[in-house]
C-alpha cells in the first residue's frame, strides 16, 4: 500500500518540479524579452543623434532610409570641431563645470563635516534645511535672480548679466545642497572612534577632516564631484536666461542658439553638437557606473 | 558639621564651575569652528536661494514697468487669461502623468532586471541607464529631430505598417503626448535605479514564506513587494513630482509652448512672459505657482526624514 503510494508520489513530483523550471525558463525569457524592448526604447534616440551625425545634409535632405548611413562622414565633427564658435562653447562649459566642481567641493565637504560631526546650535535643522533647499527648483529662482543681477549692476557697475562667470554664481546652488546631503551621509557613517583617537592624538578638527575624513570617505565625494559636474554640465535654464552672446554661452545653450538659425535646421551638425555634449557624462558614466549610481541612490532627486 | 558641608558644597561647586567654564570654552570653541565650517553654505543659500525666493513675492506684486505696487492685481489679472488655466492645467497632466508612468515603468523594468541571472544585470542596468546620463537638453533635441514633421524617423518606420504620417508636435493632442513620452523616457531610469535598490533590499525568506503559504506571483507583489518598498516609491514618486512640475528645458527645446500655448507649463509659460515678454512681475507671479506644491512635497519629506531619523 506504502509502496505504491511512493510510486505513485515520486513521478507527479517530478513533473511539478519540471513545470517550475520550465516557468522558470519562460519568465526569465520574457525578462529578456522586455528588456529588450525597453532597451531599444532608451538607446534609440543616442543611437539615432549618432546616425544622423553621420550623414551629410544632401544624405538627410534626400529622405532616404533614415535609420542608415549609406555615406558615412566625418564631415559634421570635422567642421564643428575646427568651428571657434562651438570650441567656444565647449570650453565655457568645461571651465564652468569645473569651477563649479571645485566651489562646491569646497563649501559641501567642510559644512558636511561640521553638521555630521560637531553638532552645534541649529545644527540638525540647519541639515534638513539644507536639504529642502535642494527641493526649490532652478525654474523658481530664475526671474527674481536675473532681476537681482540686473539691480546688481546698477548699484556696483559690475556685470554679471550676459558674462560666463555669472554661472559659477549660481550653478552651486544646484549642486552644494545636494552634494552636501550626500556627504553628512557619507561622514555620519564613519565609526566616531576613529576621530575620537584622531583628536586625542592630538588633531585638530581640520587634520582630522583631512586625514581620516576625505580618505575614508573617498567614495562618496567622487559621487558627489560627479553629481556636480553632471549638473553643471547638462544646466540649461539659468545659462539660457542669464547669457545671450554667443562668446558667453556653454555648450546646450550654443547648440540650440546658433546651429538653429530662424526655421533652417542643419540636423546633421545639431546631432553631432549633441552627441558631442552628451559625451562628457556618458564617459564618465561609462568608467564610473558604479560612483554615478551611488550618487544617485544616495537619495538622488533628480529625473 | 554644617560649615564642614557647606564648605564641601561650595568646594565641589567652585570646580564645578571651573570645569564647566572650561568646557564650555572648548564647546564654544568647536562651535565657532563649526559654524565657520558651514558659514559659506549659508551665505550661499541665504543669498542666492532664500532671498531670490522671498524676492519673487515682492516682484509679484510690482507693476510691469516695476515701479508701481499693484498688490495682487498680477494674479487677477493672470486668473482672467485663459492661458493661465490652460498652463495650469496642462502642468497638472504633464506632471501626475508623467510621474504615473515613469513609476510603473520604472517599477515594472526593475522587476525584469532583478529577475534575470545577477551577472548580467550590470550590463543591463546600464544600457537603460543612459536616457538618464545625456543631459536633458541634449537628447530632447534628438527627440526633436526623431518628432521632425517632415523627416520624422518614426512616421517612416509607422508608414510600412500604414499608419501616420503622425504630427507628433504640430497638433495639441499629440504635442501633449510627445513631451510627456520624453519625459517618461528620460525619468523613468531614475525609478528603475531606485526601485531596483529597494528590490535587492527584500528579504528573501519573505517571499519564501508567501510562496509556501501559496501565494501566486501577483500576490507575492501586492502583500510582500509593494509593502516593503512603500516608502521609497512615495518618496521617489514625490521627489519627481516636483521635478516634473518645475520642468523647464524638455517642453522649451520640443514645443516651445506650442502649439498655441497648448503645451505650456509654469516654468516654460514664466520665461516666455517674463524673460521673452520682458514682464518680470507677471512672470514672477506665474513661477509662484509652483509653490503649493513644493511646500505640500516638503511637508511629506520631512516627516520621512525625521521619521527615518527617529528609527536610527
Amino acid at each position: 500500500m506504502t509502496t505504491v503510494t511512493l510510486d505513485k508520489a515520486g513521478p507527479r513530483r517530478k513533473v511539478k518540479q519540471g513545470s517550475i523550471s520550465r516557468d522558470r525558463a519562460w519568465a526569465l525569457r520574457w525578462s529578456y524579452f522586455f528588456l529588450a524592448l525597453f532597451a531599444i526604447f532608451s538607446l534609440t534616440p543616442p543611437l539615432y543623434m549618432l546616425i544622423t551625425s553621420l550623414k551629410s545634409s544632401a544624405e538627410i535632405s534626400a529622405a532616404t532610409n533614415p535609420w542608415w548611413v549609406f555615406h558615412p562622414t566625418l564631415g559634421n565633427y570635422v567642421e564643428l570641431l575646427t568651428s571657434s564658435q562651438f570650441l567656444r562653447f565647449f570650453w565655457n562649459s568645461a571651465i564652468v563645470s569645473i569651477v563649479v566642481v571645485a566651489i562646491t567641493m569646497l563649501i559641501s565637504v567642510p559644512a558636511a563635516f561640521a553638521l555630521a560631526r560637531m553638532k552645534f546650535w541649529g545644527s540638525t535643522a540647519l541639515a534638513t534645511g539644507v536639504f529642502l533647499t535642494y527641493l526649490i527648483p532652478d525654474s523658481l529662482l530664475f526671474i527674481p535672480l536675473f532681476k537681482m543681477f540686473a539691480t546688481f549692476q546698477e548699484w556696483t557697475g559690475v556685470q554679471l548679466l550676459n558674462r560666463w562667470y555669472v554661472l559659477l554664481l549660481v550653478y552651486p546652488t544646484l549642486t552644494v545642497p545636494f552634494c552636501t546631503w550626500i556627504m553628512i551621509g557619507y561622514f555620519a557613517s564613519i565609526p566616531k572612534e576613529l576621530d575620537e583617537a584622531a583628536i586625542i592624538d592630538g588633531a585638530s578638527w581640520f587634520q582630522t577632516l583631512t586625514r581620516i575624513f576625505i580618505p575614508v570617505a573617498l567614495p562618496g565625494l567622487i559621487a558627489a564631484t560627479i553629481f556636480a559636474f553632471t549638473v553643471s554640465w547638462a544646466q540649461f535654464l539659468y545659462p539660457l536666461v542669464f547669457t545671450t552672446s554667443t562668446d558667453q554661452q556653454v555648450l546646450p545653450v550654443g547648440i540650440i542658439t546658433t546651429l538653429i538659425k530662424g526655421d533652417v535646421f542643419n540636423w546633421g551638425q545639431i546631432m553631432t553638437g549633441a552627441l558631442l555634449g552628451a559625451a562628457p557624462p556618458l564617459i564618465i558614466y561609462a568608467f564610473l557606473m558604479d560612483y554615478y549610481i551611488a550618487g544617485l541612490t544616495a537619495g538622488a532627486t533628480k529625473g | 558639621m554644617a560649615d564642614v558641608v557647606v564648605g564641601q558644597a561650595s568646594v565641589t561647586r567652585s570646580a564645578g564651575v571651573r570645569k564647566r567654564s572650561s568646557l564650555r570654552n572648548a564647546v564654544k570653541h568647536k562651535s565657532t569652528v563649526a559654524f565657520l565650517m558651514t558659514l559659506p553654505l549659508i551665505v550661499l543659500i541665504a543669498v542666492l536661494v532664500l532671498y531670490p525666493a522671498l524676492y519673487s513675492l515682492h516682484l509679484a506684486t510690482l507693476s510691469k514697468s516695476m515701479t508701481k505696487f499693484v498688490g495682487l492685481g498680477n494674479f487677477q489679472f493672470l486668473f482672467k487669461r485663459e492661458t493661465f488655466w490652460l498652463v495650469v492645467e496642462q502642468s497638472c497632466i504633464f506632471a501626475i502623468t508623467a510621474v504615473v508612468f515613469k513609476a510603473l515603468i520604472g517599477f515594472i523594468v526593475a522587476h525584469f532586471v532583478h529577475n534575470i541571472p545577477a551577472k548580467g544585470q550590470r550590463k543591463w542596468r546600464g544600457m537603460l541607464l543612459v536616457p538618464w546620463v545625456i543631459p536633458p537638453a541634449m537628447s530632447t533635441l534628438a527627440w526633436l529631430w526623431l518628432f521632425d514633421p517632415s523627416y520624422s524617423a518614426f512616421n517612416y518606420t509607422l508608414s510600412f505598417f500604414g499608419i501616420g504620417p503622425i504630427p507628433w508636435t504640430g497638433d495639441a493632442a499629440w504635442a501633449r503626448f510627445s513631451v510627456i513620452l520624453v519625459n517618461i523616457w528620460i525619468g523613468a531610469p531614475f525609478f528603475m535605479i531606485m526601485y531596483l535598490a529597494a528590490l535587492k533590499s527584500v528579504p528573501d525568506q519573505l517571499y519564501e514564506a508567501a510562496s509556501i503559504d501559496g501565494a501566486n506571483w501577483w500576490q507575492r507583489i501586492w502583500y510582500v513587494t509593494l509593502p516593503m518598498m512603500r516608502n521609497i516609491i512615495a518618496i521617489t514618486a514625490l521627489f519627481s513630482l516636483i521635478v516634473t512640475f518645475a520642468n523647464f528645458d524638455i517642453v522649451r527645446i520640443l514645443t516651445a509652448g506650442g502649439p498655441l500655448d497648448q503645451t505650456h507649463i509654469f516654468a516654460t509659460w514664466a520665461f516666455k512672459v517674463g524673460i521673452e515678454g520682458s514682464d518680470i512681475p507677471l512672470g514672477a507671479s506665474v513661477s509662484l505657482f509652483m509653490f503649493p506644491i513644493l511646500a505640500v512635497a516638503a511637508i511629506f519629506i520631512l516627516r520621512d526624514i525625521n521619521k527615518r531619523g527617529n528609527e536610527a
